[in-house]
């Protein structure tokens, strides 16, 4: 079926039609929508840049099947994190005790699943739940009582820590069930006739590819139908060529290996679900409208106390799916479970685009920042660079994307 | 006069993309207080930068000539040393420290980097009484207003040994009182011997203080002219300012007729409003107001007299402790408790400050325009971006938004562009009731016009408008009946033809003598 789709998709661009257009000015073109985004691909490239020079440098280990399986589930929960970070941040806040409440969830899943034998799929509910009600409780202070977000999750943080140790009393606890460590560590079931590549892993990716070109090619339509300025076909062609292409990549490296990890499809399904939210939701635009200008926001009725509630406790949500991923990865709840993820998902958030002020950033920034910090962490580790010199690395990269923003706004601004 | 002590020749100052200057040639003469004029724009504001060393020599073509020598100024500090001193729109004062310590900020009296402080309050309370404020030089800059701000900027040039004080705007945010007051001291500061460029918006205020005046338009100098001489009228540099012949200054309007035995589309009662912190504080006092469909209604008042309060308190209890009174949508009561209340009656409130009130600077028109009625481009919470883009082209054409597309970041967009945004935005959101807080503040004659033809035909479309204004001849030109406030009460109601600018202005101040 999916075949049959990607067969037709190219065909209302032909690539012909396309790229008849004048050939220097493709070039030109692709030059000047890199300038007017520089934030986003700028942090691209040197997410490029950075794979390539571990690729290199790992003699193509990091580009390994394996590798690239593994990096997926190693950075999981920290982009998971990181999404929700973005959210906050673009509100003009911050969330300290993300780190904290991963654990804490990651303890309770632990009481729950090992010391009480309840169900795995009502755990998982259960832990969500009060995830949702510890961020939910924060967002109340924070949105309706008016305290500071940085003093009410400094506070959260020591709260959840503390609460963490006094359950697991200083113990780690596990094993978890199987059916949760398959979904935290396992990968999409195998179907189909014997390949040499993870058939159903394939097919996903075809279909997400088809699905991207369709979805795209059906923009520009209705953008034309409404007889709004549209980008030059052959600049529309180059970019979904180079959309699929990159999916492509992805797909043969993760098939040609176990297939998908089950992670990856939480975290992609989260990425286009908040990036559609984000961008398209009435309450995405209003997250942006109050950290962009909170009293102008009032003043256009949006109703900011509920907005940022929301937000701290979707946060709280999403850092108990990131402690559920954690503890079963790692089969067991520990007391120093999610140490410093509060820094890591705020640093990928930074790194990722997003502003001190607020208003500004994209969860698919949260996620190339995250991934920034990952592919580092990742070849650094290949290479045996040790974690002394791999903090002050990291911490160098965020202080120089960050620069790198602020120099280039100044640079538009004057 | 003693010759010229300023000269600036063919200055061309680019920007990337942009020529903000492309031939600007200004002459001050000595002692003299000279006003530079034109729209938003026109490139005023980057002359100033460009003579103070905010733009360092080099980045700009021409010669700067002071007190007959060539200055290359690298910086601010540089210029200040000649005793050029800018004073800026937005005004460069740190709210938490006091007045004496804003004075001598970056200059303090200081032995080997401790501070002397009897140094420092003597020094300072010696400029407060040469600038006439009457403050302690320890109080809090944040504790008072910004008239007197004003004034402790001033103090804070002369400590600079100021020989040329430039005046960015200095009474835009000033009542009539303190801009008056401001105005003398400039002349008391001329006969000290300091020579002012002013840059300023308000004709009248031209006419009062400056000796000549030199317009600026799409950054050349256009012409300098005697202020004194019989010929230069507000009509005059008008016309020289727009390039172009201004017969009227506001649209031809019908009055409106009042309808007999409608309900008016909004009326406000016995509406009484305590500040916020000080509770005793009436802002708003026993306040009762009508305005029909069709009628444009006016609140004149000076600041302080409770017209920005008594609308954003109506507007969703955006101001103050509400203590009394009744809002009445078309003759029945109802509820405005918050802003959404408000806009689901059919109600908006247009800001007097658009930077941090109305727009989202760092996104664009686009986003902007809709943000107060997503849900009309919106279906189940999500935003048909087409539909969104369509909308907002509509308004950039019909509004004449000067921007190349509607994705252009609102905060890079001149005043009058920006006001057209926020209108854009609450007419977008449908209201029959739009209350506009001071709709023409801070942009230039061009724009004004096209912003009160909107409201003209905002007027003719059947929407009641109320329209609060500090500019006494715009309420004049544009409102069918004015109101006067002043010291949280109503003082006067003026029909079109009762109303002058003489009358209007002893209803304004007469209310606040008499509670004093």
């Amino acid at each position: 079926m999916s075949t049959d789709v990607t067969a037709k998709a190219p065909a209302p661009t032909p690539p012909g039609k396309g790229g008849s257009g004048a050939g220097g000015g493709l070039l030109q073109l692709v030059l000047d929508g890199m300038r007017r985004n520089m934030r986003q691909y700028g942090m691209l490239i040197a997410l490029g840049l950075i794979v390539v020079l571990f690729a290199v440098w790992t003699e193509g280990d990091l580009l390994l099947p394996r590798n690239v399986s593994n990096l997926v589930l190693q950075n999981s929960y920290i982009l998971i994190l990181a999404i929700g970070m973005m959210l906050v941040i673009i509100a003009g806040h911050i969330d300290l005790s993300v780190g904290s409440l991963t654990a804490f969830v990651g303890s309770i899943a632990a009481v729950f699943m090992v010391n009480n034998d309840i169900a795995w799929p009502l755990a998982v509910v259960l832990c969500l739940a009060i995830g949702a009600a510890a961020g939910a409780a924060q967002g109340f202070f924070i949105a309706y009582l008016g305290i500071p977000s940085f003093i009410v999750t400094l506070a959260g943080m020591l709260v959840f820590r503390g609460a963490t140790e006094i359950f697991l009393e200083g113990q780690t606890l596990g094993p978890f069930p199987e059916g949760l460590q398959k979904v935290a560590n396992g990968f999409l079931p195998e179907v189909g006739p014997e390949t040499n590549y993870h058939n159903l892993t394939l097919l996903l990716g075809l279909a997400l590819i088809a699905f991207v070109v369709l979805q795209e090619v059906r923009d520009r339509k209705r953008q034309k139908e409404f007889a709004l300025e549209v980008p030059p076909a052959n600049l529309f062609v180059l970019k979904l060529v180079a959309l699929s292409a990159a999916v492509l990549v992805v797909t043969l490296l993760l098939a040609s290996y176990k297939g998908a990890p089950i992670v990856l499809l939480i975290l992609g399904a989260l990425v286009v679900g908040f990036g559609y939210v984000m961008r398209n939701a009435v309450i995405g635009r209003h997250i942006y409208a109050i950290g962009g200008n909170l009293p102008a926001a009032k003043l256009s009725g949006v109703k900011d106390k509920k907005v940022t509630f929301l937000v701290f406790l979707n946060m709280g949500m999403l850092a108990a799916l990131a402690g559920l991923v954690f503890a079963a990865r790692f089969n067991a709840a520990s007391p120093k479970a999610g140490l410093n993820f509060e820094l890591e998902a705020i640093a990928a958030s930074f790194i990722g685009g997003a502003s001190m002020s607020g208003g500004v950033g994209t969860v698919l920034g949260a996620i190339i920042g995250g991934l920034v910090l990952g592919v580092l962490n990742n070849g650094m580790n290949l290479v045996g660079i040790g974690t002394d010199y791999q903090q002050v690395i990291k911490g160098l990269v965020l202080l120089a994307a960050v620069g790198f923003d602020v120099w280039n706004k100044r640079r538009v601004g004057s | 006069m003693a010759g010229p002590v300023l000269e600036m020749r063919s200055i061309v100052k680019t920007f990337p993309g942009v020529k903000a200057l492309s031939d600007v040639t200004l002459t001050v003469q000595q002692g003299e207080v000279h006003a530079i004029c034109g729209e938003n724009g026109a490139g005023k504001s980057t002359l100033m930068k460009v003579l103070s060393g905010v733009h360092p020599h080099g980045t700009y073509e021409g010669d700067i000539l002071f007190e007959g020598d060539v200055c290359a100024f690298k910086d601010i500090r540089a210029s200040e040393q000649q005793g050029i001193v800018i004073i800026h729109q937005e005004l460069a004062l740190v709210p938490y420290l006091s007045i004496a310590e804003n004075i001598f900020l970056g200059n303090e009296h200081a032995t080997r980097g401790f501070i002397n402080w009897n140094d420092t309050l003597r020094h300072a309370a010696e400029l407060l009484r040469r600038v006439g404020l009457d403050e302690h030089p320890e109080t809090r800059v944040a504790d008072i207003g910004v008239g007197k701000q004003q004034l402790v900027e001033i103090a804070k040039a002369l400590s600079k040994k100021v020989k040329l004080l430039i005046l960015d705007e200095p009474t835009a945010a000033l009542n009539d009182e303190d801009s008056g007051k401001l105005l003398d001291l400039i002349l008391d500061l001329k006969t000290q011997g300091i020579t002012s460029i002013i840059i300023s918006h308000k004709l009248n205020e031209i006419r009062r203080v400056a000796d000549s005046v030199t317009i600026i338009r799409d950054g050349r100098s256009i012409e300098t002219l005697d202020v004194s001489s019989e010929e230069t009228t507000e009509d005059r540099i008008i016309s020289g300012m727009v390039g172009r012949d201004l017969e009227n200054r506001f649209p031809e309007r019908t009055p409106h007729q009042p309808e007999e035995g409608v309900a008016p589309a909004l009326e406000i009662r016995n509406w009484t409003v305590h500040h916020p912190i000080d509770q005793q504080r009436k802002v708003v006092d026993d306040v009762s107001i009508q305005v029909r469909r069709g009628e444009i209604v006016g609140i004149a008042g000076l600041m302080g007299a409770g017209r920005t309060e008594l609308a954003m308190s109506v507007f969703g209890r955006t101001y103050g402790r509400h203590t009394g009174g009744t809002v009445l949508k078309d003759g029945k009561e109802i509820r405005t408790r918050t802003v959404p209340e408000a806009v689901a009656h059919g109600i908006a409130y247009v800001t007097e400050d658009r930077k941090h009130y109305g727009l989202n600077l760092i996104d664009n028109i686009n986003r902007n325009i809709s943000l107060s009625a997503l849900d009309k481009v919106a279906k189940r919470g999500v935003v048909d971006e087409h539909d969104e883009r369509q909308v907002s082209e509509g308004y950039r054409r019909s509004m004449n938004i000067k921007a190349p597309t509607v994705f252009e970041p609102v905060g890079k967009l001149s005043g009058g562009n920006q006001q057209k945004v926020v209108l854009s935005k609450w007419i977008f959101a449908g209201p029959d009731v739009l209350i506009l807080d001071e709709p023409t503040r801070g942009i230039d004659v061009g724009a004004k016009y096209e912003i009160y033809t909107v409201i003209d035909r905002l007027a003719a479309e059947g929407k009641a408008v109320v329209f609060i204004s500090s500019e006494l001849p715009e309420l004049l030109g544009m409102c069918d009946r004015i109101y006067t406030m002043a010291a949280g009460r109503l003082t006067g109601e003026f029909s079109r033809s009762e109303a002058s600018q003489e009358s209007l202005m002893r209803q304004m101040t007469k209310d606040k003598e008499v509670t004093r």
